[in-house]
């Protein structure tokens, strides 16, 4: 019996493909927040309308496939069976992609429920149901199947990831259509807020994060061929990570019309989280313990290292962001831009790109990919990228910030809006270089992987023994 | 500040105390393992995945578990002393609505000192003070200038302040009364009943008022409906009326364009001049220096 391998090839091309797509967007409007004139006065280029189509195709698209992708590989690997169902497996990709392309095509025309992340109309949210519902029974049947007794820890992730997914997409996209272009959400005012926050926030949670580290759970000690660091770490961090990252979501509305108790209560658990996520980073970075020699040769694992280095200071700085003295200064600021994207670029895309050149030569019979030093080039172009990108976006956030709160004593402020703006135009064009880099590294990498591919042969592996079988070895 | 019902309310303080207690619970839970297992070898759990995925179990890091301990602390801490389970106000008493309020007063107390040495000060007083004029300046960057443009040149639909076209009556009087009351300039529309070959007639005629180019034969033809339809606040030499904020056909200052599809456009879809009032917005004394400093932006510009 085989792998089935096609799936993941398939998703495998589809994440670089939509990573170079969304992070290109990204940098188109990036420069339209620096020279607006670079809408061309076309309505689908709109900054309001690419915006969304950005941040989709990036998390859900590029992300969405990666999470996927690696999923299916590691559940196979990890319960030592062929996926249930290859027609299911063809229908979850085909589906995700047909999604892609809805949301490729409705955001650039206006259409959005207007929700920050959940933009995609009514019908699109039916079919994410219909492809993710499939993708659950794909998984979890896999894990029932599975021919080892333990539940590897990666798949905890995975499952989390897709249970929780599930749940929030469907109880924030409750809506009443009009027609095939519009409908009205079901909560109002203060309730509407909380619940998209709350699914939000658990966006960034249980997809950007317990899914990716889903993916850095199996990546890190296959590249690094070493042991997990604690299995007990895992226990305490997995339980506490999917228990308290439901209860952040009021930190994004602070001092709103959001009453004050919830606001406290996602301040606090916001502060909680801390730890449980840390649990994640150490248990990644000592899984290098007597192995660091290999980060100086090995661009791959250098990826993976940042990516987590990444990870802990950008749910470092989280905590920190929802204290609400911090948050007064920081909310609405270009500040949230960096911290999200020293998430999203160092943490999410980083692990996905170390991953990825983990697994492409594995996909087609190779030991490593075409070449070792476009891997090396990719990796220095991405970190300066993402260097830039968030120390660009933290001086301007907390300029921003400083300068909305200062007033003169005659009552007035001290800056009007466009002095701001004006102020904040030199870190707007470093962080658009910053970009830049990033989506030029994802060029070098969209070679490589061709070329990798290209050398090799598809072909599906044979399922591997598994070593033991019970509740201990 | 609406109150949650008894149900929910005690839902809310189980649920979140509970949660924290768990993740206590969860920790003393573990750390008891790692006490057990300083000083020893660290166990191989003997997991073995796909050839050589395999897991340690070392202890929990120390200086982890004092954190983690820390921010469960100061949770706890935090929800005594602030809003946070359910109904129960918390030791101190806060609320963002008072914290609001006590800032807000605050700082109009320490404006309201600083304004007192404009009380009773002319426009002409106001305008030579160089003080009031600083302060005239960020009112108008704050208030107006994403309208009016921040030298006050106005753009279409936006009357420019800088020159000496009043559309509302000129002098500062009329322009206290705009900020503080705001204006609504309303052209109606009169598409529904006329015809494009009419709207491009009346077009020619209203040029011809102001001496623009024109044709005649047109512009004849227009003067009829003028003379119907848009003398009554135009005025039959055009000259407009400002009690209204009729604009003067007979000027060049157009504010929704001169060309003859600016000019059908406005009578077939009517415009709507909005100036929103400032009455609740700024004080009276600023309001005061801002009308001072718009008076001075056209006197300069002499």
């Amino acid at each position: 019996m085989t792998y089935n391998d096609k799936v993941v090839r398939q998703f495998t091309v589809a994440t670089v493909l939509w990573g170079i797509v969304g992070m290109l967007v990204g940098v188109l409007i990036a420069a339209q927040l620096w020279l607006p004139a670079l809408n061309f006065e076309i309505s689908w280029l709109t900054y309001g309308r690419l915006r969304p189509l950005h941040t989709n195709a990036v998390i859900f698209a590029f992300g969405g496939s990666a999470l996927i992708g690696t999923s299916l590989y590691v559940v196979q690997r990890t319960c030592h069976v062929r996926l249930i169902s290859d027609a299911l497996a063809a229908f979850v990709f085909w589906g995700w992609q047909l999604i892609i392309v809805c949301a490729a095509v409705t955001l650039p025309l206006g259409l959005t429920q207007a929700k920050e992340y959940a933009e995609l109309e009514w019908w699109i949210d039916w079919m994410i149901v219909v492809v993710w519902v499939a993708y659950a029974v794909l998984f979890f049947g896999t894990i029932i199947k599975r021919r080892v007794s333990h539940i590897y820890v990666a798949n905890w992730f995975y499952g989390a990831f897709i249970i929780t997914i599930a749940l929030l997409h469907i109880v924030n996209n409750v809506a009443m259509p009009v027609d095939i272009t519009k409908s009205y959400s079901m909560y109002t005012g203060a309730v509407d807020a909380m619940v998209q926050w709350w699914y939000g926030h658990n966006a960034v949670g249980f997809f950007l994060t317990a899914g990716f580290l889903g993916m850095m759970y199996y990546f890190v000690p296959k590249q690094a061929e070493r042991p997990i660091y604690s299995y007990r770490l895992s226990i305490v961090h997995f339980w506490a990570l999917i228990g308290i990252y439901m209860w952040a979501g009021p930190h994004h509305l602070h001092y709103t019309a959001l009453p004050d108790w919830l606001q406290s209560l996602g301040m606090v658990f916001s502060l909680i989280l801390l730890a449980p996520s840390w649990g994640g980073m150490i248990n990644g970075i000592m899984t290098l313990n007597g192995a660091w020699d290999k980060l100086r040769d090995d661009a791959v694992l250098k990826f993976m290292i940042v990516a987590l280095s990444f990870y802990g200071m950008s749910t470092f700085e989280g905590p920190m962001m929802s204290i609400k003295t911090v948050n007064a200064l920081s909310h609405y600021t270009d500040w949230t831009i960096g911290h999200v994207h020293a998430g999203a670029l160092g943490w999410v895309a980083m692990m996905t790109i170390g991953s990825l050149y983990c697994l492409v030569p594995r996909l087609v019979g190779q030991k490593r990919m075409y070449s070792d030093r476009a891997v090396d080039l990719h990796f220095w172009i991405s970190t300066i990228g993402v260097v830039l990108y968030i120390a660009s976006m933290w001086i301007a956030g907390v300029m921003q910030g400083l300068m909305w709160r200062a007033f003169n004593d005659d009552g007035t402020l001290t800056y009007t809006f466009i002095e701001t703006i004006a102020a904040t135009k030199p870190y707007y064009i470093i962080r658009l270089l910053g970009g830049l880099l990033f989506f030029s590294g994802m060029l070098v990498m969209a070679w490589n992987t061709w070329k990798t591919l290209a050398g090799g042969k598809a072909y599906d592996e044979e399922v591997a023994e598994p070593a033991y079988w019970g509740s201990e070895a | 500040m609406t109150q949650l019902t008894p149900f929910w309310n005690w839902l809310v303080i189980i649920v979140s105390i509970g949660s924290i207690l768990a993740c206590w619970w969860l920790l003393h839970w573990t750390k008891g393992i790692s006490d057990r297992d300083d000083d020893t070898s660290v166990d191989d759990t003997g997991h073995v995945w796909d050839h050589d995925i395999r897991e340690l179990n070392h202890p929990l890091p120390r200086w982890w578990l004092h954190l983690f301990n820390i921010t469960i602390v100061f949770a706890l801490v935090y929800l005594v002393l602030f809003p946070g389970l359910g109904n129960i106000p918390g030791v101190l008493g806060w609320t963002q609505v008072q914290r609001y309020e006590a800032n807000v007063a605050e700082a109009e107390a320490a404006t309201a000192e600083v304004l007192a040495a404009y009380e009773g000060m002319s426009p002409g007083a106001l305008a030579a003070d160089a003080g009031a004029m600083e302060t005239g300046r960020r009112l108008f960057g704050n208030y107006c200038a994403m309208c009016h443009g921040s030298d006050g040149g106005g753009g279409p639909g936006f009357p420019n302040l800088a020159d000496d076209y009043w559309q509302w009556g000129e002098g500062y009087d009329n322009v206290l009364t705009a900020i503080t009351h705001g204006r609504q300039g309303v052209m109606p529309p009169l598409g529904a009943t006329m015809e494009y070959p009419q709207l491009f007639a009346l077009a020619h005629y209203v040029r011809s008022l102001s001496g623009l180019d024109h044709e005649a034969a047109q512009a004849a033809k227009g003067q009829q409906d003028y003379t119907m339809l848009c003398v009554a606040c135009h005025g039959v030499e055009g000259h407009g009326m400002a009690a209204l904020g009729a604009p003067s056909l007979a000027d060049d200052e157009w504010l929704y364009g001169r060309t003859v599809d600016d000019i059908v456009e406005t009578v077939q879809a009517g415009r709507n001049g909005n100036m929103p009032a400032h009455e609740s917005l700024i004080s009276e004394p600023q309001r005061r220096i801002l009308a001072a400093y718009v008076m001075s932006l056209s006197q300069n510009g002499d």
